[in-house]
């Protein structure tokens, strides 16, 4: 058996689990890590410009491949900077492995230079953790961790490595494993039949039904099982933020987005139904509205891997534990034999009646109407999504911030494909964008990878346009400028009597253009309407660049439709300024 | 309603950390906290009393189980079980008071343990409610200081928490 060091077990440890990119940073406690990669390590390593930009990184590589991202810090503030990272990864259930360099074994607790108690601060956010204690032990704490972060739900697991078990004068053998047991983690493999055979009498017996699908769709691979069943049963579809592409965003039986700031027909079908499908959603308050008066009418049917997500917020009348996928398939097969039986199943007349109903609803207050769009000269954020969307034909990755922007893109750009759509749902970090994209990009290098931001987010990570010069990541940005902090504007508005609390900067934002073009990419301002579908073929034609598309907007416009809260309902919403459900 | 929940959990270093963590941050509140290590050294029993309603209880051992180090949990409030907690208890305990503390600890079937002039220091086993009891008892008494163990309990019958 082959003799390494601690550092050398972790560049083949990498190897062997098939480890794609590094996202990092090197410092003091990973620096015999590093040297280790130098030496002998085929993967490529992304070197960041502030640790968060790496989780991010390894993140949206996640989020689009489906695979655990990768990332390497050091130890106190390298460790501290990928915090917010990791979080954003727990509470979108993305897997990835953190590995944290930490002071000498002998040094810890003693308030050491760069020591931090990283297990302790990440503990709230992460799936699992682990200290080294024993270099020998690399090996094996690796292949856990990778099996904890995409098995079951997936989430982030941080290896916390002190530094002297890494020193290159310390040789061990070496095995990676090819599995690996814990007699303490097992995940379901699948549901349990009887209730699937339930859950399936109750859902053909449905007048009217509605399949709820959030990220866990997307997670477990379950998008093309839901699309049949769907498709199998003429039900409508509606996805939660994070489960936009679960289901084609252009089909017909697509009702768009539920919640907050869903779309209103998808909002009134899901307080209008007598069965809820709920398939890997976990009815988050952004979703549900007030609880108490969530779906008064509706049976709920909940899918889950995960049993603490199951009635944790709304009761499920049929929980269901087990992987999305399997539970789905079985859940067909139930169907298809039922039919056999009855060949009335499901109820067709209530079905178009419920059909019609909602069709009814789609007409009055859909969106893509273009109604809500202002009065002004300026650019509407809904256009410019829109005209991303006839750029890109409908088919790139999207990443996003936070804000209002986040809202546009979700509500103006349909998703037909499965992890497509890459932004941070749970805990909505500004900053996630520009990062993820890169993560993205070097996934998929021949996809148009776009970012869509506003002048707020994109300054919380514009650090790594200098990461885009160095690996030449041609991702595109779109800028919704509307000179303020738009969503927090918007609640201002509606809630504050207008009153800008500190969510303006006066004049002190940067030359966007002149700011991208420093680092070597290339910027383009848009004013006036006319000029944006042009710009944005300009941009998405320059396949090797980084194009920052500077687009003003109208600073005025608000994210409708929105829950009315405290108190509303699912059904209560603001469908402009002035109207109301 | 008030429960008890035992756990075996890996006996490594962090996992209390884990368990003790999951209840601030999602707010749920213990009462009582035990842990120990058991006949196996890989493994560490903890027992908890906390207070909830059974949606409560129902989601904490979820997130509970969820917890990599948690190995197995059981909630022994939903069968029968024996529940104990040990209470050393130091009591002032001169003059004619001295005679009666004697008396109450016999009737509570607890044991005086340690002795001085003016001190008793008092062993009581029992259930938490016992040793309430006791020191609702002691009402008059001096008491100068009290150390519970917390509640650690077990299945009654050929029910185990084990693997």
């Amino acid at each position: 058996m082959e003799l390494l060091s601690g550092g050398e077990m972790i560049a083949r440890a990498l190897e062997d689990e098939g480890v794609e990119y590094i996202f990092g940073y090197p410092g003091g406690a990973v620096l015999h890590i590093y040297d280790a990669l130098f030496k002998d390590c085929k993967i490529p390593h992304i070197l960041v410009r502030h640790e968060q930009a790496a989780t991010h990184a390894a993140d949206g590589y996640a989020r689009a491949t489906g695979k655990p991202g990768v990332v390497l810090v050091t130890s106190g503030p390298g460790a501290t900077n990928a915090i917010t990272g990791i979080a954003t990864a727990y509470m979108d259930s993305i897997p990835m492995v953190v590995l944290a360099g930490q002071v000498q074994s002998h040094l810890i607790g003693e308030d050491a230079f760069q020591e931090t108690d990283m297990i302790g601060i990440s503990r709230p956010i992460v799936k699992h953790s682990f200290m080294v204690k024993r270099t020998e032990d690399l090996p094996i704490m690796i292949k856990k961790a990778f099996r904890i972060a995409s098995s079951g739900r997936p989430g982030p697991v941080v290896i916390d490595i002190p530094k002297d078990l890494t020193r290159p004068d310390a040789k061990y053998e070496y095995h990676y494993p090819e599995t690996v047991k814990m007699r303490s983690y097992a995940p379901a493999q699948r549901g349990h039949t009887g209730q699937i055979k339930k859950a399936t009498k109750l859902l053909l017996a449905a007048k009217r039904p509605i399949i709820y699908a959030g990220g866990g769709v997307l997670l477990g691979d379950a998008s093309e099982q839901l699309t049949q069943l769907a498709r199998e049963l003429n039900y409508p579809v509606t996805k939660t933020l994070m489960g936009l592409g679960a289901y084609p965003g252009t089909d017909r039986q697509c009702l768009g987005m539920l919640g907050m700031h869903g779309f209103y027909e998808a909002n009134m079908a899901m307080h209008n139904s007598d069965c809820i499908l709920a398939v890997g959603a976990r009815f988050d308050d952004r979703v549900t509205n007030t609880v108490g008066k969530f779906c008064p009418g509706a049976k709920v049917i909940h899918i889950d891997i995960d049993p603490a997500s199951i009635s944790k917020i709304v009761m499920a009348d049929i929980p269901i534990v087990g992987p999305v996928q399997s539970v789905l398939t079985e859940m067909l097969a139930q169907i298809a034999s039922l039919r056999e039986k009855d060949s009335s199943l499901p109820d067709k007349p209530a079905l178009e009646h419920w059909w019609q109903q909602i069709e009814e609803w789609r007409a009055a207050h859909g969106l893509f109407t273009g109604r809500r769009y202002g009065e002004s000269d300026m650019i509407m954020p809904q256009q410019v999504i829109q005209s991303l969307y006839r750029a890109t034909k409908g088919d790139a990755y999207i990443t996003s911030d936070v804000g209002q922007h986040q809202m546009f893109a979700a509500q103006y750009y349909p998703f037909d494909k499965p992890r497509r759509w890459i932004n941070s749902g749970g805990l909505g970090t500004m900053g996630f964008g520009l990062p993820a994209a890169m993560g993205v990009k070097l996934a998929f290098p021949d996809m148009d990878v776009a970012c869509v931001t506003g002048e707020g987010s994109i300054q919380m990570n514009i650090q790594e346009l200098s990461t885009c010069t160095q690996y030449d990541s041609a991702i595109k940005i779109i800028n919704l400028r509307n000179n303020n902090l738009g969503m927090v504007t918007q609640w201002q508005d509606m809630q504050y009597e207008g009153r800008y609390a500190m969510s303006t900067y006066e004049d002190s934002l940067p030359d966007f253009v002149k700011l991208v073009e420093a680092y070597g990419h290339v910027g383009i301002q848009v004013t006036n309407l006319a000029d944006l579908d042009g710009a944005m073929d300009e941009a998405f034609a320059m396949k090797d660049k980084l194009v920052f598309l500077d687009v003003i907007i109208d600073p005025t416009e608000h994210v409708y439709p929105m829950h009315i809260a405290p108190n509303g309902a699912m059904k209560d919403m603001w469908l402009s300024k002035n109207e109301r459900t | 309603m008030r429960r008890i929940i035992s756990m075996l959990m890996e006996n490594e270093p962090g996992a209390l950390s884990r368990v003790i963590g999951l209840f601030s941050q999602r707010g749920y509140n213990i009462e009582t906290l035990n842990v120990a290590p058991t006949d196996d050294p890989t493994l560490s029993r903890l027992t908890l009393t906390t207070v909830g309603s059974d949606l409560r209880i129902e989601q904490l051992t979820k997130q509970l189980n969820k917890l990599v180090d948690v190995v197995k949990l059981a909630d022994l409030t939903e069968g029968a079980h024996i529940e104990r907690d040990m209470m050393l208890i130091k009591v002032r305990a001169s003059g004619a008071a001295r005679h009666e503390i004697k008396r109450t600890t016999d009737i509570f079937r607890g044991q005086i343990v340690d002795v001085g002039p003016n001190i008793y220091t008092i062993q009581i086993i029992g259930t938490s409610e016992k040793l309430d009891a006791f020191v609702a008892a002691m009402s008059d008494v001096d008491i100068l200081e009290v150390v519970r163990s917390g509640v650690a309990g077990i299945s009654r019958g050929e029910k185990v928490l084990s693997l």
